[in-house]
Order: structure tokens, then sequence, then C-alpha cells
């Protein structure tokens, strides 16, 4: 499922006027930008300032209140995207085999092949509550490369990897964006992605701030 | 298919692995309904008029005992937002994490209350269409609890919330379902109140997994 996405022609992902509101708060106003074929996006920015809730708006979990997200051709972008947050959904009583085993089932993608592609063959059978931080890191990226979607949305990929591992991860990504897919990856630290773009994000206004979420005040307001 | 098979493995192996809680509903089952008696007393038709109602209660709150980590697990470790993405739509996610509650929770009570109804002293007749009632009343415990599970997902300690909004849910099931075992044990035709108890359960069968996705997906905003 999902597989031949990747062969899509001309295929872009549009923010346009972008605003999100979170727990009624208002966390991103007036956002645009647009991201094309093989290319990878960087957001910088103070905590805090939604680059994961800017994510999570992509990934169609937390629905903007305000501005259009399209993916072009027209397709349904919750299809095309595959997110890494700040939790690895690695369920800890299950061998990092099985992790990987049961995302393939649900994706579609090769467990073996993303087991060697993430250097975690040695690995296989080890419960993931006895892997440490990083090699739960790892297994959680891992997940992306059998998701086999187009669009991955990474938040703070860097954490707990060491430096080899952040080199794999970079390198993954500029396959996936060689291959023509797309990257929007959230990140403190300096990536080695040259083609990558920088997208700075700023606090909205503090006037605009103190708008409600017309999310809560057109169902419950 | 594929994906929904890959679920619904994870699930049952979840259940049955160490903090999964598979045998926490059954062990609580045999505990309430044999210390009954002891606080009940010896009188065997006494015990045989209560024991319909006690073999539902219990089984009631047995299922209730794992069902506030349904969700909530996968909410703690990211799963529920990979599973939100997945190809499987959130709908039929419910089911399966349900189906599985049952499987494992409810399916365990039926085989485990014909034993126990000794104890309790349930009168001959009234045997086959008390666990008929369980086998077909205990799914609906499972999937109303999923609506509950759901609704407070996102609340610490929310086990308590969920029995506040589940337990009067469950008050048509446990009516039908200890009167098809009463009304055998004097010697009448339980059919009505099996048919009712079928009834309430294709009912939330078809309802819940709408409306448990429903608040799954104002949870993950």
């Amino acid at each position: 499922m999902g597989r031949s996405e990747r062969q899509d022609g001309a295929m872009r992902l549009e923010v346009e006027d972008l605003t999100v509101h979170r727990g009624g708060r208002l966390v991103i106003a007036g956002l645009g930008f647009a991201v094309d074929r093989g290319e990878a996006l960087i957001l910088r920015g103070p905590n805090g300032v939604g680059k994961s809730t800017l994510l999570r708006a992509l990934a169609g979990l937390a629905p903007p209140s305000g501005g259009r997200i399209t993916l072009t051709p027209d397709l349904a972008l919750e299809d095309h995207v595959a997110l890494t947050g700040h939790l690895d959904a690695i369920k800890l009583q299950m061998s990092v085999a099985e992790n990987l085993r049961f995302w393939a089932g649900l994706h579609g993608g090769d467990a073996d092949a993303a087991l060697i592609g993430a250097g975690l063959e040695a690995l296989a059978d080890r419960p993931a509550g006895f892997c440490s931080a990083g090699q739960k890191r790892r297994l959680g990226l891992a997940r992306l490369l059998l998701a086999g979607r187009a669009i991955w949305l990474m938040d703070e990929p860097t954490v707990s990897l060491d430096r080899e591992a952040e080199a794999w991860l970079t390198g993954q990504v500029r396959t996936h964006c060689a291959g023509g897919g797309m990257a929007v990856i959230a990140t403190h630290v300096a990536l080695d992605l040259p083609a990558a773009r920088v997208l700075r994000m700023q606090r909205p206004e503090p006037q605009a701030a103190h708008g409600t979420d017309p999310f809560l005040q057109g169902r419950w307001g | 298919m594929r994906a929904a098979r890959a679920l619904l493995l994870r699930e049952l192996a979840l259940a049955l692995r160490s903090g999964g809680g598979a045998g926490l509903g059954l062990a609580f089952f045999l505990i309430v309904l044999l210390i009954a008696p002891l606080g009940i007393g010896p009188e065997l038709g006494l015990l045989s008029r209560v024991a319909p109602g006690l073999i539902w209660i219990a089984a009631l709150l047995a299922c209730l005992l794992s069902l506030d980590r349904l969700f909530q697990a996968d909410l703690e470790d990211g799963s529920l937002d990979v599973l939100a993405l997945s190809p499987l739509p959130m709908e039929a996610v419910v089911a399966l994490k349900a189906l599985a509650h049952w499987l494992t929770t409810g399916l365990p009570l039926v085989v485990a209350a014909p034993v126990l109804a000794l104890t309790l002293a349930l009168p001959g007749p009234a045997y086959l269409p008390m666990v008929i009632g369980l086998l077909i009343g205990t799914p609906a415990l499972s999937f109303i609890g999923a609506v509950g599970a759901a609704l407070t997902v996102g609340i610490r300690r929310g086990g308590l919330l969920l029995s506040l909004l589940v337990l009067p849910l469950y008050i048509p099931t446990l009516i039908f379902g200890a009167q098809a075992a009463i009304r055998a044990g004097r010697g009448l035709d339980p059919a009505t109140p099996l048919l009712l108890t079928g009834a309430i359960t294709l009912f939330t069968l078809a309802l819940a997994p709408f409306a448990a996705a429903a608040a799954l997906r104002i949870n993950l905003r």
C-alpha cells in the first residue's frame, strides 16, 4: 500500500496562511510555505514556537483553525505522511524485530530490510525495554523506512543519537529526498543537509494571541 | 486485512505479556466469586438465588479493570499517533483493540463462569443460559468500555472516571444477562432476555467504534 506514491509526478505540499490553536491558545498564525518533491525543510525557532504543533497539523492530527494545507496533486495528506515525534511509539515488552514487524504489517513494508537499514540486526531479539535511548530512537526512526510514505515529518529526530547515528539519519533523509520524497524536520542541531531550506518560525503577535480557538467557539461557545 | 491482523496479533501479544493485564480480570472474577459465599453464608437457597446477579456483577467489574489502559498505554508511548496515521481507519483500530480486549478478558470469564457457578449453587437449568448470556453479552462490555476509555485517555488516573461513565451503560446488559439465568433457574423460557442481550451487543458493536474514534481524534489534537 502506498509503495508507488514516490513515482508520482509533481508532488507539492503547500501551506497557506496557516493558523493553529492548541488548548485554546494561538500557537501558529499566518504561516505559509511550500515543499516540493525532493526537498527537505528544516524548522528552526525557540522552544514553544510551535514546531511540534506545525508537524502535528501537517500530519492531520491537529486540525488547523484557519488557512489551508494542501498536497498537490489532490491527494489525502494523511495517507502520505509519516510522523516521528518526541516519543518513539515503541512497545517495550516486544523485541526490536517484533516492533518492526508490527509496523511492517500495518504499513506493508519490509521489516527485515528496515532492520538492516537501521543497523539494528544485532539487537533484533532484544526486548525494546532493554535498549538504550539512542537505540530506541533508531528503532523509532526505522519506522519511516518501512512506512513508504512520501512526506517525513520529524520532530527533533537527533535527540539521544550519537554522531554515527546522526550521520546515518541524515544519509537516510538525503536518500529519501533523492528518491522524490520530502522531509520536514524540526531540529536544533546543524544537520548535514546542505540542500535543505530553513524556515525560521516566530511567535505570533501578542495581540493576535488573545484570540480564542474557533473550534471551541464554534461548537461549545 | 494485513494491517488488521497485525494489530490484533500485537494487541493479543501485549495483553498476554508482563503488564498486559489479560489475567487480571480473570483473577478478579475468581476471587470475587470465591469469597462471595463466605460473606453471604452457606445457605444454598439464598446463594442459588443471588448467583446469576453476582456472576454478572463480577464480570462487569472484571471487564472494567483492564479497560483504562486500552488506549492510554498507546497514547503515552506515541503509538496512538502511529495508529492514527496508519492505513487502518481509527474506527477499525478501536474495533480491533476492543475485540482483543474481549478475547483476553471477556472470553476467559465465559469459560471460568460455569466452574465458579458451582460454588454459588447455581440451579442446573440456569447453566447454559448463563454461559450463552455471558458469551453474547460480554462483547458489549468491551465495546462500551472502549468509548469510556477513549474519552478518558488523556486523564491521569482516569480509571475512576471511566467506571462512572461506563457502569451506567452496562446496566441493560446486566439486567437482561442476569434475567436469562434467573428465568431458566425458575424453569421459565430464557429466550427473550437472551435475545435482548444479543441486541444490545449488536447495537454497541455498530456504534461504539465510531464514538470512540471521534473521542480519540479530539484527544490527539
